[in-house]
């Protein structure tokens, strides 16, 4: 089945089943790197997208029940050379180590944000708890979560 | 044909590097490539180290990037020892035709390995000092008055001369000097700077290439079906029934390993799941109930790391004698993204991207499974999901090089969430037993320990693809466990594992390598079959060797009632060990005989102190930690970590520090909740809801670390340090808050709980 999708801003034409998950369609057809396979079962994060305003899971999304809303990835936010302020935050905190479940940690804590920028660290926290990093860069990724709201609220 | 030259030159080739990281495969030549066995010799020079006519340095190292940032570190290495600006340097990591043979990037090695006075470091130097000598030549000066600065050697009248146009495109041809000089911390630049890691920028914005991200062009997609149960054979394939599938390319099958490959992911996920394959019964597993018990009554195989010869009659001469048990369960690596590998095998050679942490062990094991010659096979590393040890990385590699084999195209096979979960090599399970003697004024005279370790497999090495279970279903058989008596110790000691206490003298071989006084001890071990693959999960064994070591010292600390860091100073000789416990003491300002930090609501307050010489010499680490414990719940909650570790000269301050932060929240989850479970057919603990992980919800406790650095030591790991300290001290926490003592991991709720009541063996005495 064809299919238009807007990602990152751009429209794509793809032709496949619609029962195929976003994730494979990112990955596969469009050739994006951010959203990456962790679980296949929503329990993880490391596939999430921002669906409109709100995350998702890509693994789990039907690619035929996207419709005509935009997706944004983590590559959608902005580049190495113009980072967005998120993941500007993210560069100075240094907070990563593997960095394989970024796109669940940020887009997240973006979305959150988005909605409700006067957020309190507890808000932030319980948001993420979806979300597994198995390095456990935890206590480096909520300080650039807070640096960024922070900036945000006073800007 | 394409030359190791060429290749790292650029010419029509690729270089993994984090800056080129995107679309960089696609570029690289597909034929034969000119390499041989072992053919890039450690010690030539060229083997290492390139100066390119752009000016820049490329450097090989066969130690890779798991995400612990040593790609950064070494980046910064080889600046630091050529004397070039960070920018110009590129380093090629892990890609047996490329780099040389590092063996595996693991057990805290690689900063020990390429952070002293050989490999990489010492090429480093040879190359630097070659150039100066060079310069000399051809300024006409003493290499004495020369400076090397930004890639270019200077006279002290101002004339220069570029890097590039010394040697042009030429090679060094000289051998690695064992003479030259590292240049010394004293005079470091870029060494010993919290420069940010190389690969953040790639990493934040979405675009890094994980090996979950390598396409090859005409890539078809695989999927394993794994046995439904431990040891179940294949008995057959029904192909029919998963005709309907479009796009299904192949089943392959071969012994008991079964496959699918597919034009399409979700078409080879699906013809996985669909396929009807008949299993013989698997084998019983041993109630995980009684798991520990069990593994006591096993055959095993013997080895006295010490003994003393008199250990029976020092702790029958003992004014008091202690005796505990500790187990601890089978964990997971549990990687975020489950293990991936792209194979493309043509008829006269293969190229597999691996996210394995060794490189030419796995070409030589996937080289036995595809009948070739190992120079026929080239393994290129490509970073997979964080994996701290042995997760599937290895077992994936050959999975996919027997399925595009099969399919004579090249095949990117990502494992499922449970074949992941269920086939994994677990961290070992063991049993400790302690027993230790008291004189009359509370010193140990004597230290008996026997643990019993579950082993099945491990890495493949070079030979043994049987170590993990792709090598097991296509025919291998696993390292096995041949009984074995112990024979009395005649080897130095190394503490490789941390299996012998700190605390003993560790006299064997006619030394005494222990880090510690007491001269009563001995330390066997029996190592027993595993229902399950097993494998190194970081610091294997010595987390769980540490955990029993540890609160043991703390028990008997209590008993001699001498508060636990002053105790430990009493029988700790070695001074770099000692430089840990003093430093955490004082930065947490530890009180003797600090008690019980007080009580709030259901909450009762607590401290611990564990402290560990990583490997006997790699790396010294102390760790107070403090803990609330709710007596209602069971809930254990962490609320500071203070940690002094000792790593020698520190390369990267931010690195270390990021590696230590996360060594601790990874050595709480480890403590407190994580366990694979099984019942009688089959592990359980397949996915994020059966095995747990503390989340990013998790309310994480203050981390304050300080580094202790003596003068003229050499740089040791630091990566594993950290958190084989942390579950060991949270259990002294927990009994310093509670009187109770857990002596099983993890530390949940229930058995919180069930150690409160009154007249529990866990409340001490």
């Amino acid at each position: 089945m064809k299919q238009v999708l807007w990602v990152n801003g751009k429209e794509y034409a793809v032709e496949v089943d619609p029962s195929t998950p976003l994730l494979f369609v990112l990955a596969d057809e469009l050739h994006l790197n951010a959203a990456r396979f962790g679980c296949g079962m929503a329990q993880c994060g490391a596939c999430t997208v921002i669906m409109g305003s709100q995350v998702i899971r890509s693994c789990v999304k039907p690619v035929g029940s996207v419709g005509s809303a935009p997706i944004t990835t983590l590559e959608g936010l902005g580049n190495a050379e113009n980072p967005h302020p998120i993941q500007q935050a993210f560069l100075e905190e240094g907070a990563m180590q593997c960095g394989y479940c970024l796109s669940g940690v940020i887009l997240t804590a973006k979305a959150l944000l988005d909605d409700r920028p006067g957020a309190t660290d507890e808000e932030i926290r319980a948001a993420l708890g979806g979300v597994l990093c198995r390095c456990f860069a935890h206590a480096r990724m909520l300080r650039a979560i807070q640096r960024y709201r922070d900036a945000r609220r006073a800007s | 044909m394409i030359s190791r030259r060429e290749f790292l030159h650029g010419a029509g080739a690729l270089i993994v590097s984090f800056r080129s990281a995107g679309h960089s495969l696609l570029q690289e030549e597909h034929g034969q490539f000119g390499t041989h066995a072992f053919h890039i010799d450690p010690d030539k020079l060229d083997s290492w180290i390139s100066v390119n006519a752009d000016g820049t340095v490329t450097a090989c190292t066969g130690k890779c990037d798991l995400g612990q940032g040593i790609f950064t570190a070494q980046t910064q290495l080889i600046a630091e020892e050529l004397c070039v600006r960070l920018e110009s340097v590129k380093l090629v990591q892990c890609d047996t035709a490329v780099t040389p043979d590092q063996g595996s990037t693991s057990g805290s090695q690689s900063t020990p390995t390429n952070f002293n006075l050989q490999d990489l470091a010492l090429a480093g130097a040879t190359a630097r000092e070659a150039l100066l000598s060079m310069a000399a030549a051809h300024l006409g000066e003493d290499p004495r008055r020369l400076t090397a600065k930004e890639g270019a050697v200077m006279a002290p009248d101002g004339r220069r001369v570029a890097y590039a146009e010394l040697i042009g495109v030429q090679k060094f041809n000289l051998p690695i000097d064992h003479q030259a000089r590292r240049r010394s911390p004293s005079e470091w630049t870029v060494l010993g700077k919290a420069v940010p890691g190389l690969d953040h920028p790639a990493l934040v914005t979405g675009t890094f290439e994980f090996v979950q991200n390598v396409r090859v062009p005409g890539m078809l997609h695989g999927r394993v079906v794994r046995p439904p149960e431990m040891g179940a054979k294949l008995l057959s394939v029904d192909e029919a029934s998963i005709r309907g599938i479009a796009g299904l390319a192949k089943v392959v099958v071969r012994r008991d390993f079964v496959g699918v490959v597919a034009q399409t992911q979700f078409a080879a996920l699906q013809a996985a799941r669909q396929l009807v394959c008949r299993w013989s019964p698997g084998s019983a597993l041993p109630p995980q109930k009684t798991f520990f018990e069990h593994l006591q009554l096993l055959p095993s195989h013997d080895e006295l790391l010490v003994d003393s010869g008199d250990i029976s009659s020092s702790i029958a001469r003992a004014h008091r004698v202690l005796h505990a048990r500790y187990t601890y369960p089978f964990q997971m690596h549990g990687s975020v993204g489950t293990s991936c590998a792209v194979a493309d095998v043509q008829a006269d050679h293969a190229t597999v991207w691996s996210p394995t942490q060794s490189v030419y062990p796995t070409r030589n094991c996937i080289a036995m499974l595809l009948n070739r010659p190992p120079d026929s096979v080239r393994v290129i590393f490509v970073r997979g999901s964080g994996c701290y040890g042995l997760n599937g990385a290895d077992a994936v590699s050959f999975d996919a090089a027997v399925l595009s084999q099969a399919v004579s195209r090249p095949v990117r096979l990502q494992y499922t969430r449970q074949d992941e979960m269920m086939w994994e090599n677990f961290g070992n399970a063991c049993v400790i037993e302690q027993r230790a003697g008291l004189g009359k004024d509370g010193a140990i005279v004597a230290w008996d320990r026997e643990s019993w370790v579950a082993n099945r497999g491990s890495r493949p090495g070079y030979d043994r693809p049987g170590n993990v279970i792709s090598g097991m279903l296509l025919g291998y058989e696993p390292e096995s466990v041949e009984p074995a008596p112990a024979k009395p110790p005649t080897r130095i000691l190394r503490n490789g594992s941390n299996t012998v206490p700190e605390y003993v003298a560790g006299c064997a071989g006619g030394a005494c390598n222990g880090s510690g006084n007491v001269q009563g001890e001995r330390v066997l071990t029996h190592t027993v079959a595993s229902p399950f693959y097993t494998g190194p999960l970081r610091s294997p064994l010595r987390i769980q060797n540490t955990f029993a070591n540890e609160c043991f010292m703390d028990e008997l600390a209590a008993v001699a009632n001498v508060d636990p860091v002053e105790y430990r100073l009493r029988h700790l000789r070695n001074d770099r060990l000692r430089g840990v416990v003093v430093a955490a003491a004082r930065a947490a300002q530890w009180k003797p005989f600090s008690s019980r930090g007080g009580e709030a609501g259901n909450e009762v307050m607590g401290r611990g102190f564990a402290c560990v010489a990583y490997e006997g010499d790699n790396g010294y680490a102390a760790l107070v930690a403090d803990v609330a414990v709710n007596r209602t719940s069971g809930v254990v909650r962490p609320v500071k970590f203070t940690i002094a570790v000792d790593c020698g000269p520190i390369s990267n301050p931010d690195g270390l520090r990021n590696q230590v932060e996360g060594g601790l929240l990874q050595g709480a989850s480890r403590a407190l909740v994580e366990e694979v479970t099984w019942d009688a057919k089959r592990v359980t603990s397949v996915d994020w809801e059966g095995y747990t992980s503390l989340r990013l919800d998790y309310e994480i406790p203050a981390i304050e670390a300080v580094f202790v650095v003596p003068d003229n030591v050499k740089a040791t790991g630091a990566g594993e340090t950290s958190i084989t300290v942390t579950p060991a001290a949270l259990g002294n926490a927990i009994f310093n808050a509670t009187g109770a003592r857990l002596r099983h991991l993890p530390f949940s709720p229930a058995r919180m709980l069930a150690a409160l009541k009154p007249g529990q063996p866990g409340m001490s005495a």
